[in-house]
């Protein structure tokens, strides 16, 4: 695989990272969005795969492998798992519409890349283009977990994020030492537990995962 | 070897705490492990102030005077808030707020909590200084939640989102800051080691390095608790167990702001101006003036304590941010002078609100008279905390105001009207609640009030007479970090 080509394919599954971020903030169905969130886990994955086959990277390997288990497979389920026993398939709700967050989703997108310009030209990596595109992504969960209601997404919500950090990783730096991305794939997979338990004790306490139920502390 | 145990020991408390933590002795286990972390840390100590800064295990940890100081007030506080969670959380069991399962998980959760923060304190790698302050946050926000009301539960999801999305932003600096390093270092493992950067950081690229600090300060500064970023840390210090909330305010804001600071040093190293310096006082004036003012408005005592919290990690934010041998050195003091003083008060609130049955200031009446052990404590770490001489805050809020006087004299007005309004709230609310009429139960055991009047005795002490090798400690810090 050349360089250009291998470029050329990073951008493609970056263009579509950003795609799901899109999409995910868009959706209503819980359902949905969890598969979304595989398929984010997946073109992440696959980038990942390319840079290291192309650098000869031996550490990226194990992070694809490493994304591809958690993100793909293992947390995936385990929301679904989730989802099942708290039965909640309903839709989401928005506190803005989808069609007005959509508009301050672009923006957020200009403001990303503008911010990432001066960056990229630094960069001498293969995917610099792609750093603006990761930065964008990061800031489309942030969006994604400020508008949505229910406890559930907003968990999807941060761990895209992770998503687009981990891709920001990848794309400018190729990768962290193994030793940090392993010490944060562990604490990703114990916060995903962690939010677990907590959606049962939330549903204990309030018979609902709104959290809208949740604002009784008052701000002052 | 010391490291090994210092991090070892509650790394080890924590698993076995797991599996014995509801037994009629665990919480003496509890502070057994901790007493052996306060071993090892002092042994620590002992050895960097003799032979200086070292390195262990192929540098992936470091110990400095900077670092090593913090380690010492935190396995010290840690250790002084287990004694003092022994009868605590003994009489919220019988008070029927706890079950066997769930005084497990304090326990285990409690050591668990201690072996992060020593975990980032002595990280010499930036991307696990950032996995084990995210540690940090998963190992408290089920304790926060501990008692499984609606309100702690509430708390506690504000806590994990906000902390974990603002950690998220830390993460993004430190992939900058790993682009810009690896540049100058070569990838793989000595690019995100402090004591390489810190070779080198006149090398790095500014503009990369400067929008790693704006993502590292939003970040991290989430944890610290700077205004506007300090939402989680007024409810998850009132709804968690109080040994909790003096954990939090004692040793989680410091470790968080050692994080910021470490990283002001870095990039100031690299931009040759003082950008960072100039952010940081903003964020630290704001918080201050901010949280004073909200003092006043609070009902439960715990939340009005968080505020202070708030209020006096924004005294030292700007104190670090106005850089300085100087005021480096009353930052440090401030640090050490705050946690001794505020988990002080936080023991003697907790046993306090046992007694009264309420968080609510309103109804709390006449500590002094039913026991004056608390009542005195309270009074005494109120004042304290609020900066009266002769105690160790006014010593380093004077020095803060006199070097910003010559420094930055545009601030000096803000800060003294700021201090003056939070003690105008805190010594208004404080002052009934110890004196008046009498409304109190007595408690099934005994409080533990020793850890009390240690810490406002060596508070008092730093306020009268700081011992020449802490002067020159505290210096040798300074000069890393001013």
């Amino acid at each position: 695989m050349g360089q250009s080509l291998s470029s050329q394919l990073v951008n493609l599954l970056a263009a579509f990272l950003l795609l799901i971020a899109f999409a995910m903030l868009s959706q209503r169905r819980i359902l949905t969005l969890i598969r979304l969130f595989a398929w984010q886990g997946a073109a992440l994955t696959a980038s990942t795969l390319i840079v290291a086959y192309t650098t000869g990277q031996v550490h990226l390997y194990f992070s694809a492998a490493l994304t591809l288990l958690l993100k793909v497979l293992l947390i995936p389920w385990v929301l679904h798992r989730l989802i099942d026993r708290l039965q909640i398939r309903w839709d989401v709700e928005t506190l803005i519409n989808i069609p007005a967050t959509m508009l301050i989703g672009i923006g957020l997108v200009i403001f990303a890349f503008a911010l990432a310009a001066p960056i990229s030209e630094l960069a001498n990596t293969l995917t610099r283009a792609t750093l603006g595109i990761a930065m964008a992504s990061v800031l489309l969960s942030f969006l994604m977990m400020i508008v949505r209601r229910k406890a559930v997404p907003q968990v999807i919500g941060f761990l895209a994020m992770e998503n687009g950090l981990f891709f920001a990783a990848t794309s400018a730096t190729y990768g962290m030492p193994l030793v940090v991305e392993l010490g944060v794939a562990l604490d990703v997979l114990v916060g995903t537990f962690i939010f677990g338990i907590f959606f049962f004790h939330i549903r204990e306490q309030f018979d609902s995962l709104d959290i809208r139920h949740m604002e009784k502390l008052k701000q002052d | 070897m010391e490291i090994a145990l210092v991090l070892g020991a509650p790394l080890l408390g924590g698993l076995l705490l797991a599996l014995v933590g509801h037994k009629r002795w665990a919480p003496e286990l509890n502070a057994a492990m901790s007493l052996v972390t306060l071993g090892a840390a002092a042994m620590l100590t002992g050895r960097v102030i003799a032979d200086g800064p070292m390195t262990a295990m192929e540098e992936q940890f470091f110990v400095d005077p900077f670092n090593v100081f913090l380690v010492a007030l935190t396995a010290f506080v840690g250790f002084t808030t287990a004694l003092f969670s022994r009868p605590y959380m003994r009489i919220e069991e019988h008070h029927g707020r706890l079950n066997a399962a769930r005084l497990r998980l304090y326990h285990s959760m409690y050591q668990l909590f201690s072996f992060t923060m020593m975990l980032c304190l002595l990280s010499n790698n930036v991307g696990i200084l950032w996995v084990a302050l995210e540690g940090a946050t998963l190992s408290t926000v089920l304790l926060v939640s501990l008692y499984r009301t609606p309100a702690s539960l509430e708390a506690a999801w504000k806590y994990f989102i906000l902390c974990s999305v603002g950690i998220a932003q830390a993460l993004f600096g430190v992939i900058l800051l790993y682009f810009a390093a690896e540049k100058v270092l070569g990838a793989g493992g000595t690019a995100l080691l402090w004591t390489h950067l810190y070779q080198v950081r006149g090398q790095l690229e500014p503009t990369v390095l400067s929008l790693a600090f704006v993502f590292l300060l939003v970040g991290f500064g989430t944890k610290v608790g700077l205004v506007p970023l300090h939402n989680w840390l007024p409810d998850a210090h009132a709804e968690g167990p109080t040994p909790v909330s003096a954990v939090l305010s004692g040793l989680l804001l410091n470790v968080a702001l050692y994080a910021v600071v470490r990283s002001k040093v870095l990039v100031d190293g690299a931009l040759g101006h003082n950008f960072s310096g100039g952010l940081m006082m903003g964020f630290g004036l704001l918080s201050v003036v901010v949280a004073a003012f909200l003092l006043s408005r609070q009902k439960d005592i715990k939340r009005m304590f968080a505020y202070s919290s708030i209020e006096h990690m924004g005294i030292m934010t700007f104190a670090f941010g106005m850089g300085g041998p100087v005021a480096a050195f009353a930052g440090l003091l401030h640090m050490t002078v705050h946690s001794l003083t505020k988990s002080a008060i936080f023991f003697t609130v907790g046993h306090a609100t046992q007694k009264t049955g309420t968080q609510n200031m309103a109804d709390i009446r006449g500590l002094i008279e039913q026991s004056p052990a608390i009542g005195w404590g309270l009074i005494l770490g109120s004042l304290a905390i609020l900066g009266m001489p002769p105690f160790g805050v006014f010593t380093s809020e004077f020095m803060v105001l006199t070097t910003a006087m010559h420094e930055q004299p545009w601030a000096t007005p803000v800060l003294l009207v700021a201090l003056g309004v939070a003690f105008a709230a805190i010594f208004g609310k404080v002052q009934p609640m110890v004196f008046g009429e009498t409304n109190l139960r007595r408690l099934p055991h005994p409080p533990a009030l020793v850890p009390v009047f240690v810490h406002l005795a060596i508070v008092l002490m730093l306020g009268l007479y700081i011992p020449p090798y802490l002067v020159d400690w505290y210096r040798q810090a300074a000069a890393l970090i001013g």
